[in-house]
């Protein structure tokens, strides 16, 4: 039987995952993808948490995130290529113009 | 009559602040002129009052709402009544002669705008102090007269006993304003009102305990303005302002509000009389303390401040003995007689480039003629000969001492009277007969201005006749003011005249005879009271010792004790460390977005702990 917490606990595992990329990595692409993991990972918490309760609120929520994630990807990965035209790479590290 | 009384009470505000345009230029003749013009004003709106206000009519006005805070109410209220209007003409009347004889005076002062904007300035308080129909609006004229004479005695304050006197004169004054507030505070919690008409009506509902606390702290305001013993240093030391400023405040005006705060609230005191006996016995012991300072002192102004000190303590004998009129003339008569007197030694130190020792001057009537005269005029007054102004209420006082069986305040009074003719002939005869003593020291004394002369003819005049005013002025006061006659019999009355006219002819013929042959101070330093009183009495000196000293070791220790090491080491520490967070942590933006990340990831960790472990209401 799969009950709430199973859900809940995959939802952790994915955010993990996703924080851990966004920690680790150097990629700005796959910076965005860790990201989306991170958010996906709440999605499901939100789905679930909202079949538990009944409560169709959560599952709006997760369509919102769904709605506003599309977009900012979209975004990003405009800016992304035009980083990419401008300086021929995408690593994180070539972005240090700002030091305290 | 509204206008007549806001005009008299505005017009010298008008001149101060038309002279403070002009502050920090060079000396404009036109500021002197227009502020004497619009004190002048004040005094024919002053006058017109007088004539207006009599038996039943007083002019209250109430200019606006002034303090409104929950059930405390006070409103700009100006009353002129019959005690008021005495006060206001007397005030203007100096004060327009003062102005008029400054114009010369100061006429070679850098500083001349700004000294008649703070004269103007210092009038208005007065005029606010006397003319206000509540104790608040009394108490801002009070500060104001204060705040002023510490401008005026500080006029040159590049002058290091200049600038020191006029913070002594302020923070003595200051004392004394705490028990005065006090006093006020008193009445608003018993009374709920500030309010004269409001204060005198209730105040007998009280408590006698409760009375005799409100009339005991608003003497100690009265004390400090009037120069009473113990508060009585900064009134001599004050006399390093110019001249002009010592007949002004010294005599005419400031100090005597101390001797008007107790005559407006005779109600108050009427039921108190031991508080009111204690009065008398101050004044008495003050008259006859300051009388004494003055007998070998050398200073020319120091003379006629201790004179002053003096004669506030035969205002405030009388009154102490419930003869409030009697105080309010004597006031009035010395107000002329003393400012005349300041006047005439400001044509002194004139002519003798501002040297006030008066055993380097002597033999000045040849080249002073008027001023001689106008000073001989003065001092018969203030010695209390008739028909002069002096005799009739100095008198009077010393027949109320002796008709209410104080026959002892009586005595110390008239020793007093004595001392007085003989000090104020002793400067007289120093200063203009005998050698003239000026030439080993190189002086070439000169007349001063006929203008000024011109302005001091007033007040002369007035010093001469103002006695003869004796039975309206009583009538005219005592709508208000309790009625009081003194009751002795027609010979004890002859006696008392003869007793004291005699021991004043004495004093004089004394100083006469000895001074006309030579310095007769020796006799002082037989007996051996030369250097006390030479040093009053070493007052200053214990205030110095006994109170200056310990407070500045005190202030010392807070200063490098409490204040260095413990409040601005607190401060100080704080700001260090909030420096040396910052600039330890400036290192974490490296600019690296990932190192970023990481920062954010690990403050999203600490607050979900925090969340997790916190929680508060459980």
């Amino acid at each position: 039987m799969i009950t709430l917490t199973h859900y809940l606990v995959l939802s952790a595992i994915l955010f993990a995952i996703g924080l851990a990329g966004v920690i680790r990595r150097k990629n700005l692409l796959l910076l965005f993808f860790s990201t989306e993991i991170m958010l996906n990972a709440v999605n499901i918490g939100f789905a679930a948490v909202s079949k538990f309760y009944g409560d169709l609120t959560g599952q709006m929520v997760s369509f919102f995130i769904i709605a506003v994630a599309a977009s900012e990807v979209a975004v990003g990965l405009g800016l992304l290529v035009l980083w990419y035209k401008r300086t021929g790479t995408i690593d994180l590290e070539s972005m240090q113009e700002m030091k305290g | 009559m509204e206008k007549y009384l806001y005009i008299a009470l505005f017009a010298p505000i008008v001149g101060s602040l038309f002279a403070a345009l002009f502050g920090d230029r060079p000396k404009k003749l036109i500021t002197g002129i227009v502020t004497s013009a619009l004190l002048f004003i004040s005094w024919i709106a002053s006058m017109r009052l007088l004539a207006f206000v009599d038996e039943h009519t007083t002019v209250h006005v109430k200019m606006m709402d002034w303090i409104a805070a929950g059930n405390f109410n006070v409103d700009f209220g100006f009353v002129a009544d019959q005690v008021s209007v005495i006060m206001m003409v007397t005030v203007t009347t100096v004060s327009t002669l003062v102005h008029v004889y400054s114009i010369g005076y100061m006429s070679h002062d850098k500083g001349f705008n700004r000294y008649f904007s703070y004269l103007s300035a210092f009038v208005f308080s007065m005029m606010v102090l006397v003319m206000s129909d509540n104790f608040v609006g009394l108490f801002i004229g009070w500060e104001g007269v204060g705040l002023c004479s510490w401008l005026l005695i500080g006029h040159w304050y590049h002058k290091h006993s200049a600038a020191w006197a006029a913070n002594e004169a302020f923070i003595m004054n200051r004392i004394a304003d705490l028990g005065m507030l006090i006093g006020i505070f008193l009445i608003y919690w018993n009374l709920g009102s500030v309010n004269y008409d409001e204060v005198f009506a209730n105040i007998g509902n009280l408590d006698n305990t409760t009375i005799t606390l409100i009339g005991i702290f608003l003497f100690i305001g009265a004390m400090g303005k009037s120069a009473q013993f113990p508060l009585h240093t900064w009134l001599a030391d004050a006399m390093e302002g110019p001249t002009p400023v010592s007949a002004l405040i010294h005599a005419a005006t400031m100090v005597t509000a101390g001797v008007y705060l107790v005559v407006r609230s005779y109600d108050i005191y009427m039921l108190i009389p031991n508080v009111s006996y204690f009065i008398a016995c101050l004044g008495a012991f003050v008259a006859i303390f300051a009388a004494s300072m003055a007998l070998v002192n050398v200073d020319l102004k120091r003379i006629i401040a201790y004179s002053t000190l003096s004669q506030l303590g035969y205002m405030f004998v009388a009154a102490g003995l419930g003869a409030y009129w009697i105080a309010l003339f004597h006031l009035m008569t010395h107000a002329f007689f003393k400012s005349v007197l300041f006047l005439g030694a400001g044509n002194v130190m004139h002519a003798m480039d501002d040297e006030l020792n008066i055993k380097k001057m002597g033999g000045l009537k040849d080249s002073m003629k008027w001023t001689m005269i106008i000073m001989t005029v003065a001092s018969l007054a203030l010695a209390g000969i008739w028909p002069l102004a002096g005799f009739f209420s100095k008198d009077k006082i010393l027949e109320t001492a002796f008709s209410s069986n104080h026959y002892f305040l009586w005595f110390m009074l008239w020793i007093g009277a004595g001392m007085t003719a003989y000090y104020s002939f002793r400067l007289v005869m120093l200063v203009f007969f005998g050698e003239k003593r000026y030439e080993k020291f190189g002086f070439h004394p000169h007349e001063a201005y006929p203008y000024m002369l011109i302005a001091m003819a007033p007040l002369a005049i007035l010093a001469v006749i103002a006695g003869f005013f004796e039975h309206p002025f009583m009538h005219y006061v005592t709508k208000l003011l309790p009625e009081y006659e003194p009751h002795v019999g027609s010979g004890t009355f002859i006696f008392l005249v003869v007793v004291t006219l005699g021991i004043a002819l004495g004093g004089i013929a004394l100083a006469v005879v000895k001074f006309s042959k030579g310095d007769f101070d020796e006799f002082f330093k037989k007996i051996g009271i030369y250097d006390i009183l030479k040093n009053q009495y070493y007052i200053p000196q214990f205030y110095q010792k006994a109170i200056c000293d310990p407070y500045a070791k005190i202030s010392e220790f807070a200063w490098k004790k409490i204040d260095m090491k413990i409040v601005d080491a607190t401060v100080d520490f704080i700001a260090a460390f909030i420096y040396k967070s910052g600039d330890k942590t400036r290192a974490m933006q490296t600019g690296n977005l990932s190192t970023n990340l990481k920062w954010m990831a690990f403050g999203f960790v600490v607050l979900l702990l925090a969340a997790l472990f916190y929680r508060p209401g459980m």
